[in-house]
């Protein structure tokens, strides 16, 4: 245990010192690099959130695109319409997406394994056409959604814009994952993957299984909507097209690949995926400009082949495929 | 080296005459361009919901292909970086920080949807970096007072709106109108040119009904402007509601005079759903030539798109129009590139895109011309009237335009 806690506050460290050494290497530490990072802080905190359902509950969601909007819409309307600050938007966001999966949770006890995926589906589908409702209009922008601008640099600190969002997200982060950590340590975490592996056990055991799975749900939708309000923050900007299904699907990637049911995985799925998303058309670029290959493969092909191949490679995601690499090398020293 | 008195003398000349605008004559660069290459960042939607107008970043790709093996611009190649967004904002804002600061693009060129550039809109201003010749319609892009370094391609929905309002005044006789709006700032930028173009007459409309993009139909609406009395309808709808409109009004017998926004002009998608014969006589407008048009087959700019698009785009569909729309516009970057000379800086290539006068740019209709200035943003502000007949779209009257009204 303390080993890795060793490993954990080295790598926070690290992550804190980077972002400084940038007068002195300003083309590898630069601002566009450290939006990047920031962005996938955001999308761990949001697969995290994902995990925590259906990693560590056991209930499925394909629809928590529509959460990340409900933080992202939440944040943008407290800093478009009442002038709050970005930073107080963040618990705003987390009580209001708590709220709404708590709601959304209740119903969502009757319903089991696909029939909840399908329901959140349906959540995931419908939040950005009620955004563009006309009654809500006046509220969020319509079509045309929100123009924001980007939180500012406080107390005259020596920092670029994207630094300082860069420490804030990061900040965020640490404090949520701490949180969830913790969560999972105690006796309710127990509870809630007790409930995930052996659900009538848990109940005889004098669980009160409902409760725990509304509170899960909750408490899950809280995290993906902070992501979704840092996001709004980051890209200054929320329009109904933003909260496609895709991005749905992309958390249950991140999810999957990272690896269910770790804490550690949802970073590794949040940096998955934005990296993918990032990279997989200058791949196909490469491929067919630079090494002259008849491939005209789309972003989303790349995307689907390396699914593939991490899945089969790692079926446990990044996260178990990497502990199972760590367990063989010491397997092999002893 | 012996110099003859002549030389000397026109050698000074030409130094103080080049010397006192062009500081010397000297090359000056920005970001992303040299003395070998010039750097162009472009996204459009190659995936997602919008895909169909990726083929306009792919026309793009391959113009400058063709430019850089003429030898490109002033001797300087062509680097196209192009990527796909998705048609998603926050995409958006992540390629295009890319573009700007790692890939250090002189400016965009073309990038394609309302809600994606305006996600860039405030961003681009704040970096100086030009957003140039952005493919959307509303009529935010030209507003040179706020964003100087965005500028728009396309005559704006605006300056449509008020086309149609002049061809009402002048055409129908006691016009009552009635108008359906989709409810959003596309279909308000049509509404509010409209009006302007109506001028005192704006109690005209006797009736304006609203829908949202995405209720199932418009019936309920068209009957309501039916149960008005008006003999003129402006249809401001998207394909699919578009047809529904005309469709549903000739399914109650209400025979107005129908103008049709150019959003929705085509044949395939809104006058066949619609019904060619409920779709008679509906009055649009356009400003580029119509590939499916046989009139153009013999005219030079339209004879160079079908052999280039032979030689560069061999296998395309030459009926899809938006080959037509990629290659003028790249005309018209190319063109300010040229304009630009050796002084390759963003504020120079935003002064050169705002000093067009009458520039003939191949595949615009007769007539129809490149104008801007440093307060006129919008580059396309005429459109010709088109009526439909039989199966195509059929010009008619003079070139109209909402410039000096």
């Amino acid at each position: 245990m303390t080993g890795s806690k060793k490993w954990v506050l080295g790598l926070i460290a690290l992550a804190f010192l980077v972002p400084l050494l940038r007068p002195v290497f300003p083309d590898v530490v630069s601002d566009y690099r450290l939006f990047l990072v920031s962005t996938m802080i955001i999308a761990s905190i949001a697969v995290l959130g994902l995990n925590l359902l259906t990693g560590f509950n056991g209930q499925f969601s394909l629809g928590h695109g529509a959460f990340y909007a409900v933080g992202a819409y939440t944040a943008a309307i407290l800093m478009d319409k009442l002038n709050v600050p970005y930073w107080a938007t963040i618990p705003a966001a987390a009580i209001v997406c708590f709220i709404v999966g708590y709601l959304f949770g209740l119903p969502a006890l009757k319903l089991e394994g696909h029939y909840l995926a399908l329901a959140t589906f349906a959540l995931a589908l419908a939040v950005p056409q009620i955004l563009k409702y006309k009654w809500l209009e006046g509220l969020t922008g319509g079509v045309q959604g929100i123009v924001l601008l980007k939180p500012e640099v406080p107390f005259g600190l020596p920092l670029s814009e994207d630094q300082w969002l860069y420490y804030f997200c990061l900040v965020v982060m640490i404090v949520l994952f701490w949180g969830a950590a913790n969560m999972l340590n105690s006796r309710s975490g127990r509870a809630m993957m007790a409930i995930r592996d052996q659900y009538m056990a848990a109940d005889t055991m004098g669980i009160d299984t409902a409760l725990y799975k509304t509170v899960t749900f909750g408490i899950s939708a809280a995290y993906t909507g902070i992501a979704g309000a840092l996001s709004a923050s980051a890209i200054a900007f929320v329009a109904p097209d933003s909260f496609g299904i895709f991005l749905s699907i992309k958390f249950l990637i991140g999810l999957v690949v990272g690896g269910i049911g770790s804490l550690l995985g949802s970073v590794l799925g949040g940096i998955f995926y934005v990296l993918v998303d990032n990279s997989a058309q200058s791949l196909t670029q490469f491929i067919r400009n630079d090494l002259g290959l008849p491939f005209d493969l789309s972003a989303y092909t790349v995307f689907g082949v390396l699914l593939i191949a991490i899945i089969y490679l790692m079926p446990m995601g990044i996260a178990g495929g990497l502990y199972m690499a760590y367990r063989k090398l010491r397997g092999a020293r002893a | 080296m012996r110099t003859s008195r002549r030389g000397f003398v026109a050698g000074v000349s030409a130094f103080a005459v080049l010397g006192a605008n062009s500081a010397f004559a000297q090359k000056k660069y920005d970001d992303g361009a040299t003395d070998s290459e010039i750097k162009l960042g472009h996204t459009g939607p190659y995936s997602g919901p919008a895909s169909s107008y990726g083929q306009i970043g792919k026309t793009i790709e391959a113009f400058f292909k063709s430019v850089n093996e003429a030898g490109g611009v002033n001797g300087r190649k062509i680097n196209f970086i192009t990527r796909d967004d998705g048609y998603s904002p926050p995409k958006m804002v992540e390629l295009v920080r890319q573009l700007v600061e790692q890939d250090k693009v002189l400016c965009l060129f073309n990038t394609l949807g309302t809600p994606t550039n305006t996600a860039i809109h405030r961003y681009m201003n704040q970096k100086k970096v030009p957003q140039l010749y952005v493919a959307t319609g509303a009529s935010k892009w030209g507003k040179p007072k706020e964003f100087p370094w965005t500028m728009g391609f396309q005559p704006d929905y605006h300056t449509e709106g008020v086309v149609y309002a002049k061809h009402v005044l002048a055409n129908v006789k006691d016009a009552k109108i009635g108008v359906l709006m989709q409810n959003d700032d596309y279909g308000k930028d049509y509404y509010e040119g409209f009006r302007d173009g109506l001028g005192k007459e704006t109690g005209k409309i006797v009736k304006h009904v609203t829908f949202e993009v995405t209720d199932p139909t418009v019936d309920s609406q068209v009957i309501q402007l039916k149960d008005s009395g008006a003999n003129v309808f402006f249809n401001i709808a998207t394909p699919k509601a578009a047809a529904q409109a005309i469709r549903k009004a000739a399914d109650i017998g209400w025979k107005p005079a129908q103008y049709l926004n150019n959003v929705s002009a085509s044949v395939g998608s809104v006058m066949k759903p619609a019904g060619l014969e409920n779709s008679q006589g509906i009055i649009t407008a356009q400003y580029l030539k119509d590939p499916t048009d046989k009139q153009w087959a013999n005219t030079d700019d339209f004879k160079a798109w079908v052999a280039w698009m032979d030689k560069w785009m061999p296998g395309a569909n030459k009926a899809d129009a938006n080959h037509v729309f990629g290659y003028a516009v790249s005309n018209l970057m190319l063109e300010t590139l040229k304009k630009c000379g050796d002084t390759l800086t963003r504020e120079n290539v935003m002064k050169q895109a705002a000093n067009y006068q009458k520039y003939k740019l191949p595949l615009l209709l007769p007539g129809i011309t490149i104008n801007t200035s440093p307060t006129d943003y919008y580059p396309i502000q005429s459109v010709q009237l088109a009526r439909f007949k039989g199966e195509t779209w059929d010009l008619f009257g003079d070139v109209m335009s909402a410039e000096g009204s």
